[in-house]
Order: C-alpha cells, then sequence, then structure tokens
C-alpha cells in the first residue's frame, strides 16, 4: 500500500491522522485451541464420510421420498396448529393468571399446575385413550339437555388427540411466558394510556401486549422448536408424523440409522428456518427500542462486502471528496 | 367570575396504613392555572392522580367539570361508575406523567393519533393529520416519524403534550413535567406550557419550578405532609410565606 491510499484509508475510516501502530500481543494459546478444534473436525468428518454403516446413499434414496415428505408435512402442520392452540391459550390464561379475581386467576394457575407438572407424553396417551373413560361426548347446558351427542372414538382421532395433547400442555407453558412478558412492561404504559381514557381491553391489545412481544418472543420461538422435535412423541399414538414416517420404513428394510437421519435432516432444516423467522419477528417487535434496528444479517453481508470494497484502492469516481491524492 | 372545574372537598387517601392525604379541600376555575407546590411525599402527585381516578379516594368528594369524580350520586346514595364512564371521564382529561410514557413501540404521530383513533373513533387520517398539527405547534414538525427513542427528553415531553391535547382535553394535569428534564431543556417545555396558559387552558401542575408558578400561576397550593399548608396568589404566596413550613421550604428551593 503506497502512502496515498494510506492517507485515503485513514481519512475514510475518521481516524485521526496519527494512527497508532503496535505489534499486537501474541496468542499462543488461541493457536493452540485452534489446532486441537481443527483435528477433531478432520476426525469426526473423516469418519463421518467413510463409515459406510451410516448409509448416505440410502439417506439420499429416502430423503425425498413421498412418505417422508407426507409425514414431514404433518410434522409442520402439527407443530402449527399445537402452537397457534398454545399461544391462544397462554395469552388467555396469562391474562387470568393476572386478574384480580382470586377464583378465575386459582383457575388459571390449576391449569398451570396441572398440565405443566404432567409428561407430554403421558398426556398424549391418555388423550388417546379418553374413549375408555368418556365413551360419548355430549354438548349442551351443563347439568341440562344436550344438542350435540359424539362417538368419542370418532371425534377424537390421533390427530386430534395429538393436537389436544400437544397444544393443552403448551398452553401452560405459553402461560407463563405471556405472563412474564405482561409484567416486563412499564406501569407507567398502562397509567398513560388510561389517562388517555382507553379501556383495560384497549390497553392490553394496543399498549402492552405489543410491547410484552418484546419479551415473549425469544423464549416462543424457543417453544416453537422444541414443540417441533416434541411432536415426534405423536408416533407412540400411531400417527404419521416425520419419526414414525421414518419408522415405517425401516421397520420393512431395517436401515434404521439412514432412516432416523433423514429424520434429523429434516428437523434440523425445519428448526434452521424457524430460527431465521425468529430473527425477523424480534427485530419487528424490537422497534422502537433501540436508535436503530439492527441490521439483517443481509444488510449486514452488503455492508462487510462494502468495507471490504472501500479497503482496496477505489477508482477515483467513488472516493471522490473525500480522498487525499486523488484527482 | 368563571365556573369551577376542580372541586375537591376534604379528600382523603390512603395506602394501606399511610395516610397521603389527609383532607385536601381546594378549587380550580375555569381557565385557571393551579400550580401545587411542596415537598416529595406531601401527596401533591397522588392528588393529581386522583382528579382523574387513577387512583380511587377513600373519604370526601372530588369533582370535575360538575360531575363526581367516579361515582354517580342518587339521592344519598354513591354509584360506582362503569368502566366505560370513567373512560369516557378521563378521555375528557389530559394528563403529562413526569417520565412521560410516550408508548415507545409507536412513532411521534402515533402516539399522538392513538387516543382520538381509538377513544373517539375519529377516522385514521384526520387523526394523523391533526396529530401532524399537534406536533408542528410544540415545535415537532419534523419528528413525525421518529420513535420515543431518538427523542431527547424535552421533544418526548413535548409529544406527550401533543398526544394529552389531541383529546381536546377541558382540563389539563402536569405531574411534574420537567423533573426528569436536563435543565436545558426545561425550557423548551415550559415554553409549550405557556403557551397553552395562554390559550386559556385550565391546568393543574405539580412543579419544583418556582419561576413557572410565579409567572403562569393563578394560584399556587402548598403541600405538605398530605394537607394544604397555605394557597393563594402565587407572587404573594412565593413573596411573603406565612406560614414556617412555606418559609422553610422556599428558602431551600429559591
Amino acid at each position: 500500500m503506497d502512502q496515498s491510499t494510506a492517507t485515503r484509508d485513514l481519512s475514510q475510516a475518521g481516524l485521526p491522522p496519527d494512527q497508532i501502530k503496535a505489534v499486537p500481543v501474541r496468542h499462543p494459546g488461541r493457536w493452540l485451541a485452534t489446532l486441537i478444534v481443527l483435528v477433531i473436525a478432520a476426525v469426526v468428518i473423516n469418519s463421518v464420510a467413510t463409515n459406510p454403516r451410516f448409509g448416505w446413499g440410502t439417506v439420499g434414496h429416502y430423503l425425498f421420498s413421498s412418505q417422508i415428505l407426507e409425514g414431514l408435512k404433518i410434522t409442520i402442520y402439527l407443530t402449527v396448529v399445537s402452537m397457534a392452540i398454545g399461544v391462544v391459550l397462554g395469552v388467555v390464561l396469562a391474562v387470568m393468571r393476572l386478574s384480580p379475581n382470586p377464583l378465575i386467576s386459582g383457575a388459571s394457575w390449576f391449569y398451570i399446575w396441572f398440565f405443566r407438572g404432567t409428561p407430554v407424553l403421558v398426556q398424549l396417551l391418555f388423550w388417546s385413550f379418553i374413549s375408555a373413560l368418556y365413551p360419548k361426548i355430549n354438548l349442551g347446558i351443563p347439568f341440562g339437555p344436550s344438542f350435540i351427542h359424539a362417538d368419542a372414538n370418532h371425534l377424537i382421532t390421533p390427530f386430534v388427540a395429538a393436537i389436544l395433547g400437544l397444544g393443552l400442555n403448551e398452553g401452560a407453558y405459553m402461560a407463563e411466558i405471556v405472563r412474564a412478558g405482561i409484567l416486563s412492561v412499564e406501569e407507567g404504559q398502562t397509567e398513560a394510556a388510561q389517562a388517555l381514557g382507553m379501556t383495560r381491553l384497549q390497553t392490553m391489545r394496543r399498549i402492552v401486549l405489543p410491547q410484552a412481544m418484546r419479551v415473549i418472543i425469544p423464549p416462543t420461538g424457543n417453544e416453537t422448536i422444541s414443540m417441533l422435535k416434541t411432536s415426534s412423541l405423536v408416533s407412540v399414538i400411531a400417527y404419521r408424523e416425520l419419526l414414525y414416517s421414518a419408522q415405517l420404513i425401516y421397520a420393512v428394510n431395517f436401515k434404521q440409522i439412514p432412516l432416523l437421519l433423514v429424520a434429523s435432516i429434516w428437523y434440523l432444516t425445519i428448526t434452521t428456518v424457524l430460527s431465521i423467522g425468529q430473527y425477523y419477528l424480534e427485530r419487528y417487535f424490537g422497534r422502537g427500542t433501540a436508535r436503530e434496528l439492527p441490521p439483517t444479517p443481509l444488510q449486514r453481508l452488503r455492508r462487510n462486502l462494502a468495507i471490504r470494497h472501500a479497503r482496496v484502492p477505489l477508482p477515483a469516481s467513488e472516493s471522490s471528496g473525500r480522498g487525499v491524492g486523488v484527482p | 367570575m368563571s365556573e369551577p372545574m376542580v372541586i375537591a372537598e376534604g379528600v382523603h387517601k390512603s395506602f394501606g396504613r399511610l395516610e397521603v392525604l389527609k383532607g385536601i379541600s381546594l378549587e380550580v376555575r375555569q381557565g385557571e392555572v393551579m400550580c401545587l407546590l411542596g415537598p416529595s411525599g406531601s401527596g401533591k402527585s397522588t392528588f393529581l392522580r386522583c382528579i382523574n381516578h387513577l387512583e380511587k379516594i377513600d373519604a370526601g368528594r372530588l369533582w370535575v367539570d360538575g360531575d363526581l369524580v367516579g361515582y354517580r350520586q342518587q339521592g344519598s346514595k354513591l354509584y360506582e361508575l362503569r368502566e366505560s364512564e370513567v373512560c369516557r371521564k378521563r378521555s375528557t382529561i389530559g394528563m403529562v406523567f413526569q417520565r412521560f410514557n410516550l408508548f415507545p413501540h409507536m412513532t411521534a404521530a402515533e402516539n399522538v393519533a392513538l387516543a382520538p383513533v381509538h377513544v373517539k373513533g375519529v377516522p385514521k387520517d384526520e387523526a394523523f393529520k391533526r396529530a401532524a398539527a399537534l406536533l408542528r405547534s410544540v415545535g415537532l414538525a419534523d419528528k413525525l416519524d421518529s420513535y420515543p427513542a431518538q427523542l431527547s427528553g424535552g421533544q418526548q415531553q413535548r409529544v406527550a403534550i401533543a398526544r394529552a391535547l389531541a383529546m381536546d382535553p377541558r382540563l389539563m394535569l402536569f405531574d411534574e413535567p420537567t423533573s426528569a428534564l436536563d435543565p436545558e431543556l426545561v425550557g423548551e417545555v415550559l415554553d409549550v406550557m405557556r403557551r397553552l396558559a395562554a390559550d386559556g387552558m385550565t391546568m393543574v401542575v405539580v412543579t419544583h419550578e418556582i419561576g413557572f408558578a410565579r409567572e403562569v400561576g393563578d394560584k399556587l397550593v402548598f403541600m405538605d405532609a398530605g394537607a394544604v399548608v397555605e394557597s393563594g396568589d402565587p407572587r404573594e404566596v412565593l413573596a411573603n410565606p406565612k406560614h414556617e413550613r412555606t418559609r422553610a421550604f422556599l428558602s431551600k428551593v429559591l
């Protein structure tokens, strides 16, 4: 780098002209750690690539098979519906829990206590066997006449059992997450809204919940990812989601490892997509909290490229006005 | 003489066993600016919050614009007002807080337009046009789309005043509006308040700004330990305080 480009770099970075040039401290420990990590990585990659029992050919063969894709679709559907039930239920339970009426908050407490206190696997089995407990399901006036009669075996299909088991359980966890979010909003916000004449419901919907979202979104993203994987428990009630679809295939061809890998690859893929979605959601609900929104990965990439680009001596047109010694 | 806007008769308020207000009686007339002065913990802010029913009073009576606050009287019986009735009343009383309490997830214009749209049912575009005009009138024409975090304290407080004015209040309550501001920024907020007073707005102002009280206030009430110690013309009270407690307080803040 000649003198003029060096000066230009400084002026572009906005640094004082007398920049410090010192020999940086050496970090031999870091080099050693890097070496160890690289060796371990090489061993793992080598074994994964060369061990024929991984059956990568089989993995490739089944990765996009119709049975697996059908199972994947059902897994995503289960996740979305259960989370939707969980979120709605969670908001209702959280608002109930914060109610000044002890009966209402007590009811919410009881629900959370019950559904959080029993394993979701047990709940799933319970719902699938519900017809043993209530063979007929009637809807109507409590202790009075009923209008709708249904056979529990017809009404509670494996799908309904799965949704009930996952969704009702999730509601209990979401309730605590939403409650924490609501409590995180400053009291002054509620007061300001009330002073403007807004009702409690309006205040909750327009002022408190949108701000609570900032606290609610990250753990909810966690819950969604967790739900994606928890939905594999539904395989115990013989519902064909992703894992059970894989199990059905290896029950026939005995290639357990490759098919479990197929399922894992899909779980990882969806988890990755969900994480990206979460990042953008957080960004949206974070508006107003910082002076500037954090950059999206794309923007960051572009900015990094731009900086890297700027380091290389620029053609005169791009650096005009700021450059030194450039015509 | 103009109609009374706020009448307090023996207003009491306790938090648990702590009696914060021990029988406040006073009157604010339409178009008047009343300044509440006093040491912290004297109950001035609590009294202010009683006026728009953010706090319930325990005893006494409080009228705003001819209506009892929070209750309806039929014969000798008091009936608690429904939420919608309380909200309707509050929507006619503007309040400005010490900590601004702007809604951080909304821009300045959205903050101002929110209540007209959702409380009064004003069409959105109309509310935003009005919000722009109000923000312009407090000197923030170029900050419509800024979020509160991007504004200085003084700017935030001016947005908060515009937000309160958007509801066309009959009465404005100010709870130490300049106490959380840098000394440099106090002036811009006081200027807006001064103009508001000149336009004839009825105002109750809890403040430590003696200069503002002297210059703009029509009445000054000095409170201590939940009671009114002294009240009267601000210039008179500030120049010749009659009570020892008032004198002691003023000697420290002046």
